[in-house]
């Protein structure tokens, strides 16, 4: 094996021994492309042609009248193709592959996001895709289920264990040992074996690329802050990297679920309960219990449901050179709604996180300061959970009505 | 030492068996009846696979196992416990199996010790290549335990070599591709990969993944010093219980 990956205690490769040789074959393959200008190039062209790069920074005026401090920035990866930051990451992988002579990708998902822009990428370069996605999932995102489907894409129902992403991630393992020949493993966020933190980290490094470059452009300063929520952590170091040696503040903002102190969230670096494992192939804070079993988490928003947390970002905890803050689902759907009435934008409820955070934040700035979120992903697909989340009525009634007319 | 044993062994037998059972599934009391029936089928050294909550190298039917045991309240120590007492009762050789954070969280060093203790031979850890394993390593060989390590047949000559020179007892010998449980090809593939791990190492070598009739035991005689039986018998478990266990490792002693 070439290299571990580690950052800090943080990362290196546990991997099965049938896996050694795949993984050594894509740290060559990656450490082959990621050095070379013409390969960056083919990436960015791709993601402005195809998807929409670069991504806006809108100045959200409203919200920052409202809060009454710094001025609020949103960087707009709800704009990608697919409707998230996941677009760059999948697209990246996408040329890997096709130099790898690869024709199959895997994928886990989550919230959906990840496997739509899978299946969006293999459509595209005429891959077989196969994606794996926990049974609680599945349930609370038929539509992405769907469009995954329509996309030629087979969605297998991972019904083991806690039935979310982290049991989607296995299944994906499993299908790889077994398939690596033909089949690459388009993991979707910053964690997992060595290169995959770095690989990734690497293709959602275009976000702060391109925020650094706006802000600067339009405002010839520096925000002070930066706001992201953390999942896996692939949004968050998507814009943190370009910022990491500037005096700008970086906030990571997790799960919060029904509060920290329910034991019901997927809080790993804002928390006391996760603390330092090794599982899914890589070392960093996990939500488990004393024996190293991982425990079951709790999100509003499916994509931040997860146990484990970028190694990169654990060490940038330890560091202290990220702050790492919880939001809970209901400071969430508050953020949402607020957004949305202020601004007439829609974020998805993994990126309404962030949006917690800096409106707690903000007010407490000077207004000669500036603050930008990542917006990652946009919630108006999403409409099936976020009605839910916003408990409305109406929309139960015609869901309702509509079942009825499947029935008759 | 395991070596020794296996190697005494193999003067007497053709080909040695192994099996694996998951700790507490379906519960304690069961892992008992089948470890006695499989002791008194001839089974020559067992696994004895800790749960844990990703087991990733397994396959559908030892991940339901592992999440049962789970389930019904398996915790390390209570499995550390149970593996003093067996050792105690049965003479074999018994080795755990088990992922890296099971051993990471219980401390490394504190683990080896209590494997010494219970009279637990080896270890092995499918998550753990020697590359992250160092402090394994060193606490295993502190308390003179097998570290046992897994080629594959993706596993190049080099790095066979390599993994050699960490191991101790045997070298298990995964027959392909995939997780376990499922059905391998028992052909001359199977052979020539044989004799590629042959050619690596001195250590006995035991053959797993897929093995799961009298027919593949045969096929693997003077190929494998070693045929696991993994799956196959938990599979048994499920469909038949407990009490066919014995029968079914008596037909697969050659």
């Amino acid at each position: 094996m070439i290299d571990r990956g580690y950052y800090g205690e943080f990362g290196g490769a546990y991997l099965p021994e049938i896996l050694v040789a795949t993984f050594d074959q894509l740290v060559e393959k990656f450490n082959e492309v990621k050095d070379d200008p013409d390969f960056w190039r083919e990436y960015t062209d791709i993601m402005s042609t195809y998807s929409c790069r670069p991504t806006p920074l809108t100045f959200a005026d409203n919200l920052t009248r409202h809060c009454g401090g710094a001025r609020i920035f949103i960087k707009r990866e709800d704009l990608n193709h697919t409707g998230a930051h996941k677009a760059n990451n999948v697209m990246g992988q996408g040329l890997l592959v096709k130099r790898m002579g690869k024709t199959r990708v895997i994928a886990e998902t989550g919230a959906g996001q990840h496997g739509v822009a899978t299946a969006t990428m293999a459509a595209k370069f005429g891959f077989a895709c196969t994606i794996y996605m926990g049974e609680v999932d599945v349930q609370r995102q038929r539509p992405n289920v769907f469009w995954m489907e329509r996309l030629g894409a087979e969605v297998v129902t991972v019904r083991e264990g806690t039935r979310i992403l982290k049991d989607a991630i296995n299944e994906s393992f499993r299908d790889w040992v077994t398939n690596m020949d033909t089949t690459h493993y388009v993991l979707g966020t910053t964690c997992g074996p060595h290169p995959f933190p770095e690989m990734v980290a690497y293709f959602q490094s275009i976000i702060g690329k391109e925020a650094r470059r706006q802000i600067l452009e339009t405002e010839n300063r520096l925000p002070s802050r930066i706001y992201a929520c953390v999942g896996g952590g692939s949004n968050a170091l998507g814009i943190f990297q370009a910022f990491l040696d500037d005096s700008v503040e970086l906030v990571g903002v997790e799960a919060g679920g029904k509060g920290l102190s329910s034991g019901q969230h997927a809080s790993r670096l804002s928390s006391e309960d996760a603390s330092v494992g090794v599982a899914q192939g890589y070392k960093t804070y996990f939500l488990q219990d004393g024996d190293g079993q991982m425990k079951e988490t709790h999100s509003v928003a499916a994509g931040l449901d997860y146990v484990g947390v970028s190694p990169i970002l654990a060490y940038l905890a330890a560091t202290g050179r990220v702050r790492f803050e919880a939001a809970t689902d209901l400071e969430v759907v508050e953020a949402l709604s607020l957004t949305i009435k202020k601004e007439g934008l829609i974020p998805a409820l993994e990126s309404a996180h962030a949006f917690v955070q800096a409106f707690k934040e903000a007010p407490t700035l000077d207004p000669s300061e500036i603050v930008i979120i990542n917006q990652s992903g946009r919630g108006d697909k999403d409409i099936f959970t976020v009605a839910d989340a916003f408990a409305d009525p109406e929309w139960q009634e015609f869901i309702k009505k509509k079942a009825e007319d499947y029935d008759a | 030492m395991l070596e020794i044993y296996i190697n005494n062994r193999l003067k007497e037998k053709e080909i040695l068996l192994m099996t694996h059972i998951v700790l507490g599934y379906p519960t304690f009391e069961a892992s008992i009846s089948m470890i006695e029936a499989m002791v008194n089928a001839g089974v020559d050294l067992m696994e004895l696979q800790i749960p844990f909550s990703e087991p990733i190298a397994d396959g559908p039917v030892i991940l339901h196992a592992n999440q049962t045991a789970l389930v019904g309240g398996a915790t390390v120590q209570k499995c550390i416990d149970f593996a003093h007492n067996v050792s105690k009762t049965f003479d074999i050789p018994f080795l755990f199996m088990s992922y890296y954070n099971i051993l990471y969280k219980y401390g490394v060093e504190r683990f080896a010790f209590a494997m010494s203790r219970s009279g637990i031979r080896g270890a092995i850890v499918p998550d753990l290549p020697p590359e992250e394993g160092m402090d394994y390593l060193k606490a295993m060989k502190a308390y003179d335990l097998s570290p046992i390590f897994i080629f594959s047949p993706t596993t190049s000559a080099e790095r066979m070599k390599y993994l050699a020179s960490f191991g101790r007892g045997f070298i298990y010998c995964v027959a392909r591709k995939g997780v376990t449980g499922v059905e391998t090809d028992f052909s001359s593939q199977l052979e020539k990969y044989l004799v590629r791990c042959r050619k690596a190492t001195d250590l006995p070598l035991a053959l797993g993944f897929g093995v799961k009739k009298r027919k593949d035991v045969e096929y693997l005689t003077g190929k494998a010093d070693i045929a696991v039986v993994g799956s196959q018998t938990i599979r048994l478990v499920d469909e038949k219980g407990v009490d066919h266990v014995g029968d079914f490792i008596k037909g697969l002693v050659v």
